[in-house]
């Protein structure tokens, strides 16, 4: 094996490793601290199933977002589906061909899709970075990570739609390399300076997305206002330190 | 009038261009120690010692005991959907007014002690040491933000930039500055029952004035009861109820309506408050300390039921945290929600039909309806959701013939805070609060020229104050904000008042 496949295999047990294990933490602390009051946004759903429509919607149609903003929400939400797609794309590099999910993977259409994706997430991230530079609001609350972290992106897709169209890597050696990293048999990787841009910025993007603002992805299920149902008359709603204080002077009773 | 120039309103919103430091000047008067000590907060008015440790310690201590606090910090991604939604900065234009500005003055220091990326990189996220500059920013900023939550209804996670205010008011009130309105309004709840300061002897006269004056005006005895056992409503009402204009005449109403539907109810003089300013200042044992004495007095006076007057941010910690402050509520009758709104109670009459309305009786008058914030986005009235709007409107135009909604998207959940809610309702931030009101000063200006809107209803002690403040400013006159029951008061024909009426009538016309 070369020098720089093992660097990269290293690199990539790394970034799996902090990318899961970071976001695991992140998750788990925020089921940790509890909510103590009853704080959702109302008009509120009043039953479960209502929370989970409430969420889905934000999630599918970025809701919210559409009615403050209509650039901001076809720029992010252009980016958002184009990163499914092309994420769907990238299957074809995990799956086996054997593996029931192949006939799905390989489809035409999932194919295409996902190639197409690449030039709609550019111009959904351009966008956002044109809003970030030019509305002077927008502009103020911007740090050098929240510009860099869109160039990161910006990065990766160009350089992966570069593959497509422009200078071509050797997929077949590419899925061999990641298939091993599963299997514990460690391939070779294609030393294109393209595909090394690609996959670096990738890691990059592994390593930094526990620590920033891309928490944004788990934390969206754990903000109260969001993910509570509106029952607080009918279901009495108590913190485990909010009960202590209640033990402590018995005046609840 | 003022010595800093009313902003101008238009036909439709301007969002400004951004500015530094315009309101820098604007803060609160601190707390000195009377008013610290007695809330358990240290200080007098000054960085107490080892503030720093202290304030890291709180704010640690926070992020492990409030989940919103927490998430909030992390997940902002800087998208700038809530940078155009405060009336603070619509009404200012400054940068510091931006929801997402100012949940930063406490996110960088976040960042800077309890993240990686900012002990590691602080430039490159944004992240600052912790100075006395930035707890006097803070002090500033967190004192220029009404808790409305606008800017949650609009943010694609949530992110409500009220729980990081109160969170900061907290903190900042262990490091000795806390603000010398909420706290000496929370220090008088504790100690005399109410906000005001009203003592039991002078709500019971102020009671029994009422009771004078209805009679005088109806011929009929309506009871404005207190403190009477055995009554089957506890009415918990803002204690502005009790004096100022135009509460009062909404406190008239509600005794109408408890009359008309044959009821027993009482004030408590030792809950003689609906209003818990432990809100404003982000303080759960305060919060649950004035909550308390609710239940101590429904027990005390035995009641079945708790009904609430007409306030907002009450209404919110009524709705949304009596349950989990001072519950359970077993002790009361399972038949009703606890508590009900006042607003529920008179449109279930309504719709019973055991009220007498006349609605001619406000035909002078061109109605809108300004949805309070904490009313509108912390809570319900009626039995589903969204009902806080639909309740108050149905019971205006049931009592009312004229009515115009202003702009969709300055009511209902986008409705645009008075300016003077959460903990700012106070002459030493008169600026604030004037520039504040704009945009609902705007949407108000519009429809009385567009539709001949004569008089804004509201539901909530503080709007209906700072918007009798506040009108002057823009070119209206304080008494074109009303009670929604004082509508209801007008409008109402109570038994025997009517054969009253009609002699009055016959003996003008004989003569």
């Amino acid at each position: 094996m070369t020098a720089l496949s093992i660097l990269y295999v290293v690199l990539f047990y790394a970034a799996i490793a902090v990318l899961i294990g970071g976001i695991t933490n992140k998750v788990l602390q925020y089921k940790r601290v509890p909510a103590p009051l009853k704080i959702p946004v109302t008009p509120a759903p009043m039953t479960k199933g209502g929370v989970a429509w409430r969420l889905t919607m934000e999630i599918v149609l970025f809701n919210s977002l559409f009615r403050s903003s209509k650039w901001t929400w076809i720029f992010g939400w252009i980016f958002h589906v184009a990163l499914l797609l092309a994420f769907f794309r990238h299957l074809r590099y995990v799956v086996s061909p054997d593996s029931f999910l192949w006939p799905i993977v390989s489809l035409q259409v999932v194919q295409s899709f996902g190639k197409y994706a690449g030039f709609a997430m550019v111009v959904g991230l351009i966008g956002l970075l044109g809003r970030r530079i030019f509305v002077d609001r927008v502009r103020y609350i911007s740090s050098p990570s929240d510009y860099l972290m869109l160039l990161l992106i910006i990065g990766i897709a160009v350089s992966g739609l570069m593959m497509n169209y422009v200078v071509r890597t050797d997929i077949v050696q590419l899925k061999a390399f990641i298939m091993g990293l599963f299997l514990f048999d460690w391939q070779n990787l294609p030393s294109d300076f393209i595909l090394l841009v690609h996959l670096t910025l990738v890691l990059i993007l592994s390593f930094v997305f526990p620590i920033s603002k891309l928490l944004h992805a788990p934390g969206l299920f754990f903000a109260p206002t969001r993910n509570q149902v509106d029952n607080p008359r009918e279901v009495r709603h108590l913190s485990p330190w909010g009960a202590e204080l209640e033990a402590k002077d018995g005046r609840n009773a | 009038m003022a010595d800093f120039e009313i902003p101008e309103t238009h036909e439709f919103p301007v969002i400004p261009t951004v500015m530094e430091g315009v309101m820098s000047h604007s803060a609160p008067f601190l707390a000195k120690e009377q008013f610290q000590a007695p809330l358990g907060f240290p200080g007098n008015g000054e960085l107490i010692e080892g503030w720093k440790e202290t304030f890291l310690e709180k704010l640690g201590e926070m992020l492990g005991k409030y989940r919103s606090l927490q998430v909030f910090m992390d997940i902002c991604v800087k998208c700038g959907a809530c940078t155009d939604k405060c009336h603070y900065f619509l009404g200012t234009g400054d940068a510091k007014n931006m929801p997402v500005a100012r949940q930063d003055l406490l996110r960088k220091v976040y960042r800077r002690y309890f993240t990686f990326a900012g002990k590691h990189f602080p430039k490159l996220v944004g992240a600052v040491d912790l100075t006395e500059e930035i707890i006097d920013e803070m002090y500033s900023y967190y004192h220029q933000c009404s808790e409305c939550r606008r800017c949650s209804v609009f943010c694609p996670y949530g992110i409500d930039t009220a729980e990081v205010t109160m969170a900061a008011r907290d903190i900042l009130a262990h490091v000795g500055k806390g603000q010398k309105y909420s706290n000496e309004i929370i220090g008088k709840v504790h100690k005399i029952g109410n906000n005001l300061g009203l003592p039991e002897p002078a709500l019971a006269d102020t009671l029994e004035g009422l009771e004078e004056e209805v009679e005088e005006d109806t011929g009929v005895k309506v009871r404005y009861p207190l403190d009477e056992k055995g009554a089957d409503i506890l009415l918990v009402t803002p204690s502005a109820d009790f004096f100022a204009e135009p509460h009062v005449d909404g406190l008239i109403g509600y005794g109408k309506v408890f009359h008309a539907a044959g009821v027993s109810w009482t004030v408590s003089s030792k809950a003689s408050e609906a209003a818990n300013f432990g809100l404003f200042i982000g303080n759960y044992e305060n919060m649950r300390e004035i909550s308390l004495r609710i239940r101590e007095a429904a027990k005390e006076l035995g009641v079945k039921r708790i009904i609430f007057g007409e306030c907002g941010h009450a209404w919110r910690v009524a709705y949304s945290f009596l349950n989990t402050l001072a519950g359970p509520w077993d002790f009361l009758d399972p038949n009703y929600p606890v508590p009900q709104h006042i607003l529920d109670f008179t449109s279930d009459c309504l719709d019973r039909g055991i009220l007498n309305i006349d609605k001619s009786e406000n035909d002078w008058m061109t109605l809108t309806f300004h949805d309070s914030c904490n009313v509108a986005r912390a809570s319900r009235i009626g039995s589903y959701p969204g009902s806080q709007f639909e309740i108050p409107r149905k019971v205006i135009k049931a009592v009312c013939n004229n009515f115009h909604d202003m702009a969709p998207e300055t009511i209902h959940d986008s409705t645009f805070c008075c300016g003077g809610g959460g903990g700012l309702l106070t002459d030493d931030l008169i600026e604030l609060r004037i520039k504040g009101a704009l945009p609902r000063m705007e949407a108000l200006k519009n429809v009385i020229e567009d539709k001949g809107v004569t008089h804004m209803a509201a539901i909530c002690a503080i709007c209906k104050s700072q918007f009798t403040k506040v009108l002057p400013y823009y070119g209206m006159t304080m008494d074109q904000i009303v009670s929604v029951h004082q509508l209801v008061s007008s409008a109402i024909i109570l038994e025997g008042q009517g054969d009253e009426d009609e002699a009055e009538a016959d003996t003008e016309e004989a003569a």
